[in-house]
Parts: structure tokens; sequence; C-alpha cells
């Protein structure tokens, strides 16, 4: 059992939340281990990476990378959830340190990156802007503002994830690689489970426009959202 | 700051004011940023030619332009937020509460057109709302400047200062500016007090002028100034104005006045949908928030229940 591992089973929690908690974990191993130039030292610094969780439920993995990183102590995972606890069942940005976005309500994060590459961007800072979102939240049409906006003006440090679990409940597959491609985005769709695909997909930076991953975490061929919601 | 050196001048129409005054806070400071949704870009022509990159139009996207807006608050600039106040403040109620209220973000979000402005235009233009759901959010700082002089000031205020603001910008104007927030005495008087809020004052003051009353104006009403509300305070007999959903400020009223049994009426618009066009004189007037619908109604809550009449 590995460090993370080892932290995911110090947290206790909702068995709704379980399932979508492991999706995004490769994810975000990837980003924090390989990708983002972000550390507990340079949490004030204002050219570090930015990674905003906009799909904030089931955040038991988020935490464990966190905690790994070494941006918050161990013993906080024990309790979390408790009344004094600074680790909710959605993640609070004014009480977690590393926690860049408080989430929860879905379709709020990625309108909120778009307005971060272009606050970084007015002042001249190069940062990458890494948003992590989910498939059944691509349903809430504010994504679609912000997805068409961020070609519009070539957030070219933008980079969206999609954990794709296929827990949307109207399934059209491919679309959300279509949909992105139509509006201009650099696409690129990978096992969401291994490491390798996402770090290079992740590491990829196309100019001018920005980039989406979709991380497939299912196999579109044998899962029904119904069976991965379980 | 050189404010004084590069402020603009003053011109009668408060949203050109605005159109103004941002402008100047543009080229004065660094740190701000303008988001807009298509609405009042032809107060931005030269906003967006020199900063290109802190003058951002999202189209018609209202959702996204709030969070757009504190994206940039995320990254330590001080947005200014604009389109319609139905369309900032309404359509997307929860993106002003989780993107700047719950995230702990400042900045100023600045709602045109107000109750009535669009008179001809019907409901779907008009936010008689906004401050009540604006009030709904802690420390929220609420302006409703009722001349130009005073939009640039408290725009200014707004932009230097921290936290969440909401600036209410409406044609309406009254004749004289005030400095300052809080409230301020326009007149003092032994009998009842007058509160007016915004752009009302004119018509308040008309209304009450052969009366021996108090009237207090602020064109910030978030904080409720009520310290100077007490030290004025005669007769416990109250009478709020207010240019937008009646009673919205009774709260903080009653709130002042919590440990002495007092009257209070509410004047606003009203909940009922006019359904109605015409020119926001005309919807003033049926809302009773002309100065002859303010004089009936002071009269009947002051005159009307005195014993022997």
């Amino acid at each position: 059992m590995d460090n993370i591992e080892r932290l995911l089973t110090l947290m206790t929690g909702d068995e709704k939340h379980d399932l979508a908690s492991y999706s995004t974990l490769a994810v975000l191993r990837v980003l924090y281990e390989r990708v983002l130039d972000v550390s507990p030292d340079s949490l004030d610094d204002p050219r570090r990476d930015r990674f905003l969780l906009s799909k904030g439920h089931g955040p038991t993995a988020y935490y464990a990378v966190l905690c790994d990183r070494g941006f918050f102590p161990e013993s906080w995972l024990c309790d979390w959830g408790s009344f004094d606890s600074p680790l909710g069942y959605h993640p609070d940005r004014n009480l977690i340190p590393g926690v860049e976005v408080s989430s929860g309500s879905l379709g709020h994060g990625l309108p909120l990156a778009v307005g971060t590459a272009l606050g970084l961007r007015a002042q001249g800072i190069d940062s990458r802007v890494v948003v992590l979102v989910g498939d059944a939240e691509l349903d809430e049409g504010s994504n679609h503002e912000a997805v068409e906006l961020a070609t519009a003006l070539g957030l070219d440090r933008l980079t969206v994830v999609v954990v794709d679990n296929r827990s949307t409940s109207y399934v059209v597959p491919g679309r959300i690689a279509e949909r992105f491609a139509t509006e201009g985005w650099h696409v690129t769709t990978v096992d969401g489970r291994d490491q390798a695909e996402l770090e290079s997909a992740l590491t990829e930076r196309p100019v001018g426009v920005p980039n989406v991953v979709v991380a497939t975490v299912v196999d579109p061929s044998t899962s029904s959202r119904r069976e991965e919601a379980a | 700051m050189t404010a004084t050196l590069t402020r603009p001048h003053l011109v009668r129409d408060p949203r050109m004011q605005f159109g103004l005054t941002v402008t100047s806070l543009l080229d004065e400071d660094l740190s701000t940023a303008l988001v807009w949704a298509e609405i009042s870009g032809r107060f931005f022509d030269s906003a967006v030619r020199r900063h290109p990159d802190r003058v951002v139009n999202v189209g018609i996207r209202e959702q996204l332009l709030v969070n757009v807006g504190a994206g940039f608050a995320l990254t330590g600039m001080r947005p200014i937020v604009h389109t319609f106040g139905t369309f900032l403040v309404e359509r997307g109620f929860e993106q002003i509460k989780l993107g700047f209220g719950h995230q702990g973000l400042g900045g100023v979000l600045v709602g045109g057109g107000g109750s009535f402005d669009a008179s001809r235009g019907g409901r779907t233009h008009q936010a008689p709302g906004d401050v009540a759901l604006m009030d709904t959010l802690p420390d929220v700082v609420i302006h409703a400047p009722g001349t130009s002089a005073e939009t640039d000031e408290v725009l200014r205020r707004a932009v230097a200062a921290d936290g969440l603001h909401y600036v209410r910008i409406v044609e309406q104007t009254n004749a004289e500016s005030f400095t300052g927030p809080g409230l301020h005495v326009v007149r003092r008087g032994s009998g009842a007090t007058v509160i007016a809020l915004g752009p009302v004052l004119d018509e308040v003051l008309a209304a009450t002028a052969d009366r021996d009353v108090t009237v207090l104006y602020a064109h910030s009403v978030r904080p409720f100034d009520a310290a100077t509300f007490r030290n004025v305070l005669t007769t416990p007999d109250v009478v709020l104005v207010e240019p937008w959903l009646a009673g919205t400020s009774a709260r903080v009223v009653s709130d002042a006045l919590r440990d002495v049994p007092h009257r209070l009426l509410s004047l606003g618009t009203r909940r009922m949908e006019l359904r109605h066009y015409g020119t926001p004189a005309e919807h003033q007037r049926a809302h009773g928030l002309d100065a002859a619908g303010i004089r009936r109604s002071v009269e009947s809550f002051l005159d009307g229940q005195r014993p022997g009449r």
C-alpha cells in the first residue's frame, strides 16, 4: 500500500461519494506529482500553477493527495466532516491550504478558471490553470458559456480535465470530445487510470487554444451509469 | 493616487458617469479589471482600446460574467462586473453567493436599470428585488447613488475598498449630492423621521415640505448607519422610502430600534407586477413613489391614527 492509499484509509466517508472520489485519483496524482508547479511553500506565490477542483463532491482522493504533498497534516484526515474539521464533504478554500476554490455546486469551477486565466494573463503571469470537471457536471449550462469564451479569447494556459465515468443520465458517446473540438479546443482522450497517458496529455501545451483532456475511467461498452453510480 | 488630476468631468447621466469613472479607474489602477456582458458597451469604447487585457466582454453569458469577475479576484485583482441589475443579480445569483461570497472574494458589482429605468421594457428588464437579494449575503456593501457626483464617489470608494460591493446605477437623480457614506441629515424637525435611500430624496423633500419632520438621506445603504439614525430620532415614528422593493430596509431600521417601541411605514416598489409600460415617472407614480404618493402615505401614517381625528 503506498502512502496515498494509506491516507485514503484514514478517511471514512459516505458511500455515495466513494466511487466518484476514486475516479479522480490517478488524475490528481499525475497533476500534483508530475505536472503542476505548486507546493506548500508556493501558496502565496502569484506565479504558482493553479488547480481548481470543480467537481467538489467525493473529495477524499483530493484530500489524500494534498496531504501527501504536505499541504496539511495527516491528523486532519481522521475526523473529516466533523464540526471542527477544516475538511468538509466539499472543500473550502478558506479552510484548507492549497485549495484554490471552494466547490460543491457544479458548474462553477470552469467559469472561475476562465476568469483566473484572464487575471493571470492581464498581469503577465504565464502559470497554468488546470480545472477538473466531471462528465455529468457538464450538464450545467454555465460550463458551455466558459468553453466558448475560452477559445474566443485564446486562453492557452487553461487546461480542462473531464473525468468521464459516464455518470450523466443522458450519455452520448464521444459527445464531450466532439463538443470541445467544435468550440476549437485542443482535445485528447485518454484512459483516466493510465498515469503515463495522463501525464503526456496534461503536459501538452497547444499554442493559442485551450487544452482539454477527457479522462475516461470506465469501459463505455460494458458499463452503464447506474452500475457505476451504484 | 492622483485622483484629483485624472478625475473625469461630471456628466448628468449617472450611467454615462459610470462609464467615465470606470475608464478613469482602469487608467489609474493596474489591479482593476472590467468584466461586462454586451450591455453599456458604448460607455466602454476607450477602456476597451486602452486596456484590452483588463476589459473583457464575455458576450451574453451572465453566469460566466460573475464567475469571470471572481476569477480575476482569485488572482488578486479588483474586478468591476457590470450588466443590467436583473441579469447581474437575479439571473445568476448563486454565482454571486458562491463565486464571491463563499469563496471570500471581493469585487464591485454594478447593476444598471434598477426598478423601472426600463419602464417600456417590462418586467424582464426590471430588478426591484436586487437590493433585497444582495442583502441576503454577509457583509455586502450596497450603494444607490442619487447623482453623477455620488456615482463617481461611490465607485471610487468601492474600488478602493475590500470586500463585495453592489452599486445600483439608475437614471433617476436627486438635485443635491452628498459626500460620504452613512446617513446625512438633510432637514431636522421635532416629529417623525423620514429616511430616503437613493434617488427618492427630491420626492421625499417635496412630500414633507410642510411637515415638522427630520429627513435623512443615504446613497450607501448597507451597512445601515444606525448610530446617526438613533442620534436624531425624536418621536419614534419612522417613514422609510426606497426606490426598490418596499420593506427591503425595514429589517435594519427595526434592528436599530429594537429597544424602542416604534411605528414604521415602509414605502418602495410594490410586489405586484404593474404590467404597464410608459415612462419611469409613470412607474414611480404607480408605485406611490412620486411626491404626491409619498405625501398621501405619510399623511395617512402620521395623521390618520391620531385620537380625535
